[in-house]
């Protein structure tokens, strides 16, 4: 058989960047709700807001440090597999690369240190502003990144001459037009991970009847700002398939699992769409719901995928279902929401056992929403790089043979699974040990090298300390 | 707006940046690559504790000097990418392996040895692969325009792995200065016995690089042979910087071993950017070739501008906070 480098080489891109999308996407949302939790116990003076804080930044320093080991190889995917579009590209993607590089490192050189081990020796003031600047340079971070990425699904501001594009306007090139849905995308997401995660978490403490008083509050802190994310989610959701439509109309018809151009298009609550026969099998519909979703008039015009050749259409199915599994969770998220609120009446929402198990369950919901989020927006603009100007194969480093990126495939997915298992499983265990684990922790740490993972102190063998 | 050369001070910074990374990361990789040979696990524990809190912000140089070759000169990041394929590849696996050992050996007791193993074998391959690109580099690439047109393997020649030993050895020595400086008792001691060995193996594969070169690389022999006869101060300060570490080794001086070694390293890399001068993708294309668009370089260069006092500051505070001698027992517990 012979083994295709385009198609290794974005299996290898996609396996590295959703690998790492996991850490910044939890430690973006799990930043901003630490910042609200100095801020409350400034505030109140409350103890249990400090030890909530104290807790989760372990988590914090555990999940950044992960985070930015699989941030390290991203940087180089670029040139050792897509050198062609490396170049091509440079004259932007270069610059916003690093300065993305540059705000990572003011976060961790100046305030991070300060938040991970600054608590008593730095006034109380000025460890809240830590963590709201660590905070603001997560947000900066990811304002780079997918500036970055908004660009290549919607290139403006740039010109392409002799293979080269060339930044016309810095301003319209940034913020080009998917950039504004897909941050607030985004960063709705986060907050949405760190909400689940936190709510998850402190539901099975609750439901083994641990710290609850200070767990019973992060619990509904997280419950309410869900009440409020979750249904914004769907409204922004909404507006970025809209600017999707307008731009890359054959993401959406991948979406929608629509062949013909037709008005008063169906929502296809099931299909398996079949890219050979050109259509779908098994079709379970709404009538008429899809158009008016999308053009807001029940007989819409909506474009299907057969406006274009067969080889410039995105793979179909992967592009349905994820997006299917994507909004799936997005409703569940919303039914959680609405649950919590229902319950608040006489305190419920932090006893109901049933209701706990399903925030237990719901911890990993959000992580899979965003890699199935990613898939659809990554996978839907399939043949393109850089949209309508640069396709994957134009983008592809020439000297790539299949069995090189065989081996760095192979090499990357064991190198993970080695590091990211211990990690995890470290995770794990801080998590185990729980918020009364801050009681045991060692005042003589003064001289002790500052590392993300030092803010732990648990052991990475069970019952060691 | 463009009267100045941005290309020229671009390669200014990304030298610079290069060469921070060398001495920099060069003594932490060094203290791995001494990890296995350790008298004890105590002598560990201090090696380790030597480099920890700055381990970090010395491989910062790297991902900064890899994104600002991406951004200043897209055509050396989109030759070099490609053509040491197999060697980047190794070089990231390496410093992940070593960069999670700092965060997990501390926490470890019973499967301590697997974190010593993935600290050493992390640093090594790490080190040997940058002096096997230094070596790729000096021969230069397979190239077309401006494409890579050479294979997977043509970056592993004789006269690479020769260099890639070379570094190895060099940053070993490197490590073992830095540990006279940072330790006291049985480990100095043992580091002082060390450093000479050291020394010499740098000093042989040093000299036999040199007298290769102009085979591999015939432009080398011109420069270093014709008119420009000022520029051999730059070996002689190299050797003198050696022999002066061997006397710092003789009298048993703390700090002038590893302030020489890093002399050392320097006027050697200064000697290759000469060698090389102006071409940044040997044997074909120049900086200027290989620069991005002035546009993107000033646009980047405002940020750098910014940053670069910033992060030479802060090293300097993370050096002066952790200065004077690691003993056993302190550090992590």
């Amino acid at each position: 058989m012979e083994l295709d480098p385009l198609l290794l080489s974005r299996l290898q891109f996609a396996f590295v960047v959703c690998f790492h999308a996991i850490f910044p996407v939890f430690t973006i949302g799990l930043a901003t709700f630490i910042a609200f939790l100095e801020m409350l116990a400034f505030k109140t003076g409350n103890p249990a807001w400090t030890r909530l804080s104290r807790f989760w930044i372990q988590v914090f320093g555990v999940a950044f440090a992960m985070g930015v080991v699989s941030g390290i190889v991203m940087s180089f995917q670029f040139g050792t597999n897509w050198s062609n579009f490396s170049y091509a590209a440079a004259n932007f993607i270069g610059p916003l690369l690093s300065y993305e590089v540059v705000t990572a490192f003011f976060l961790e050189a100046a305030f991070l240190g300060v938040l991970l081990f600054g608590r008593d020796k730095v006034p109380q003031g000025m460890h809240l502003f830590a963590a709201c600047m660590v905070a603001l340079g997560t947000f900066i971070s990811a304002f780079w990144i997918l500036a970055a990425n908004s660009w290549m699904h919607t290139p403006v501001g740039t010109e392409l001459m002799d293979g080269v594009f060339t930044v016309g306007s810095w301003s319209e090139a940034i913020f080009n037009p998917s950039f504004p849905y897909r941050f607030a995308h985004m960063v709705l997401a986060s907050f949405l991970t760190g909400s689940f995660v936190v709510a998850g978490v402190s539901a099975w403490y609750l439901l083994v009847g641990r710290e609850v008083e200070a767990n019973r509050k992060a619990l509904s802190m997280c419950l309410w700002l869900i009440l409020f994310a979750a249904p914004t989610q769907a409204v922004i959701g909404d507006y970025h398939g809209l600017n999707t439509l307008q731009h890359q109309p054959m993401k959406v018809a991948a979406i929608e699992g629509n062949w013909e151009t037709m008005q008063g298009m169906p929502l296809l609550l099931f299909a398996i769409p079949d890219q050979q026969a050109e259509t779908n099998r098994f079709e379970i519909g709404i009538p008429k719901l899809g158009s008016l979703i999308l053009t807001h008039d029940l007989n819409g015009e909506v474009p299907g995928l057969k406006e274009v050749a067969a080889e410039e259409r995105p793979p179909v199915w992967i592009v349905f279902w994820a997006f299917r599994i994507m909004v799936g969770i997005g409703l569940l998220m919303i039914g959680c929401a609405l649950a919590g609120l229902f319950l608040r009446a006489g305190g419920r929402y932090w006893r109901q056992p049933l209701f706990l198990n399903a925030m237990r369950l719901m911890t990993f919901s959000p992580f899979v929403a965003v890699l199935c989020g990613w898939i659809v927006t990554e996978v839907g603009r399939f043949p393109w790089l850089v949209y309508g100007q640069m396709s994957h194969i134009e983008g592809l480093t020439p000297s790539l043979s299949g069995g090189m990126v065989l081996f760095t495939l192979l090499g990357y997915i064991t190198v993970y699974a080695l590091i990211f298992s211990a990690g995890l499983y470290y995770l794990m265990l801080v998590l185990r040990a729980g918020i009364e684990s801050i009681d045991h922790e060692e005042t003589h740490d003064v001289e002790r090298p500052k590392r993300p993972l030092s803010a732990s102190h648990v052991s990475i063998e069970e019952g060691g300390h | 707006m463009y009267g100045i050369d941005l290309s020229i001070i671009w390669a200014g910074i990304i030298a610079f940046g290069i060469m921070m990374y060398v001495l920099m990361d060069g003594f932490d990789l060094g203290v791995g690559i001494l990890f296995p040979f350790a008298p004890d696990e105590d002598a560990r524990d201090v090696m380790m504790n030597s480099v920890a809190p700055v381990w970090d912000g010395n491989e910062t140089w790297l991902i900064l000097g890899g994104a600002g070759l991406l951004a200043a000169f897209p055509l050396v990041y989109s030759v070099l990418m490609p053509a040491l394929y197999i060697g980047v590849f190794l070089l990231l696996a390496g410093l992940i392996f070593r960069g999670v050992a700092f965060e997990f050996r501390f926490k470890a007791n019973t499967s301590r040895y697997l974190w010593n193993w993935s600290f050493a074998g992390g640093s090594m391959v790490a080190a040997f692969a940058q002096g096997a690109v230094v070596g790729a580099y000096i021969e230069g690439f397979n190239t077309v325009g401006r494409v890579y047109v050479g294979g997977p393997f043509d970056w592993i020649t004789p006269f690479s792995m020769l260099t890639g030993a070379g570094l190895l050895a060099g940053y070993a020595l490197l490590g073992s200065t830095w540990l006279i400086l940072k330790t006291e008792g049985h480990i100095q001691d043992w580091a002082y016995r060390l450093a000479p060995w050291l020394l010499a193996v740098v000093l042989v594969v040093f000299g036999i690089v040199s007298v290769w070169t102009p085979w591999v690389d015939p432009s080398a022999f011109e420069r270093w042979f014709s008119v420009i006869r000022l520029i051999w101060i730059l070996p002689v300060l190299a050797l003198f910087c050696a022999w002066q570490v061997l006397r710092g080794l003789r009298r048993r001086m703390a700090a002038r071993p590893f302030i020489a070694t890093m002399g050392m390293f320097a006027f050697t890399y200064l000697g290759l950017l000469v060698t090389k001068w102006p071409y940044v993708v040997p044997p074909n294309h120049t900086l200027w070739d290989a620069a991005s668009d002035p546009g993107s370089q000033l646009f980047l260069l405002i940020g750098m501008l910014f940053v670069i006092p910033v992060i030479l500051a802060y090293t300097a505070w993370t050096y002066w906070v952790f200065r004077g001698k690691v003993r056993v027992g302190e550090g992590y517990h």
